[in-house]
């Protein structure tokens, strides 16, 4: 079997967090949220949405490669869940486009 | 063989292939959500608007949800290891975090709808309600399968060798986390830099 079988074929590679490491990453996911939140409390400027969009980010694939598992469990599952997420966001962002360009002329 | 009768062409397990294939899709479900509320979030009808969010009680009950990811993967975690009785007590502290999280948002729904914000008041208003309602309904349904494994755990009909089912539920758990990760900023904390 070719390392590329091995690859997509198996279900389990191995190692998971223990308990102790998913605490850490749950207090790492609690320290982004209260960052976020501090966006709510104290003036950020510029730079306050795109950090919110970059924390936003990093959740997500945290819990989805920690808690989900995409980081331990054969890739074809990683690329189920980010085909759905890339086509949703390739859609919906087309679809807001064309209604922000469609009322431009009357706004 | 048992096991084999649940796997793939792809050599693995059908039941989970068929829930990452669930889980990517529900992000076109949601999404669609999610754009309509940023078409509309402007459209208030002279009604309330992204100003009427308490963010620091939906943080609150977002960090809530968050740490519900962390009892459920614990649960899987005790499960692996054969212990049901540590997995039973993280199942329903996970279920008891996403009946908070509900109970949260009923709240914030009837101060809304008090403050003049019911459904059909202004595309906003049906906007966010349709989008965190679902979101809601996911996790009342998260919150019954979890229930449901807790009673067949109990009765022994999940036994320590069947973790796929504690597993299969989590990630429909962690889904709906991520999904209100994004929910958080992009409906409340965005629009409320934005406007402020």
């Amino acid at each position: 079997m070719s390392a590329t079988e091995t690859e997509d074929t198996g279900t389990d590679h191995g190692h998971h967090p223990t308990a102790r490491e998913y605490v850490q990453i749950a207090i790492v996911l609690a320290i982004l949220t209260a960052l976020e939140v501090s966006t709510y409390f104290f003036d950020f400027g510029r730079i306050a949405i795109p950090l919110l969009i970059i924390l936003m980010a990093i959740k997500f694939v945290m819990v989805a490669g920690f808690f989900m598992h995409l980081r331990f469990d054969t890739k074809i599952y990683s690329r189920l869940l980010y085909t759905g997420l890339i086509f949703a966001l390739v859609l919906y962002s087309i679809t807001l486009a064309i209604f922000v360009f469609e009322r431009a002329p009357s706004a | 063989m048992a096991a084999d009768a649940h796997a793939t062409t792809l050599g693995l397990d059908h039941r989970k292939l068929a829930m990452w294939t669930f889980l990517g899709s529900e992000f076109l479900f949601f999404g669609a959500f999610v754009a309509t509320f940023l078409l509309y979030v402007t459209t208030t009808a002279g009604g309330p608007g992204v100003e009427i969010f308490d963010i620091p009680f939906t943080s609150i009950s977002s960090f809530v949800l968050l740490m519900s990811s962390l009892t459920m993967v614990l649960a899987h975690n005790a499960h692996r290891q054969g212990d049901l009785r540590r997995m039973r007590l993280w199942i329903l502290a996970t279920a008891g975090q996403g009946a908070v999280f509900l109970g949260g948002q009923v709240f914030e729904f009837t101060v809304f709808v008090k403050e003049g914000l019911v459904l059909t008041r202004s595309p906003f208003a049906s906007s966010f309600y349709v989008l965190t309602g679902f979101h809601g309904v996911h996790v009342f349904v998260g919150i019954l399968l979890l229930l449901s494994l807790y009673s067949l755990s109990l009765t022994g009909k999940v036994k320590k060798d069947q973790d796929l089912k504690t597993e299969m539920i989590g990630l429909y758990w962690h889904f709906v986390d991520i999904i209100w990760v994004v929910i958080f900023t992009v409906v409340y904390l965005i629009p409320e830099i934005a406007v402020g």
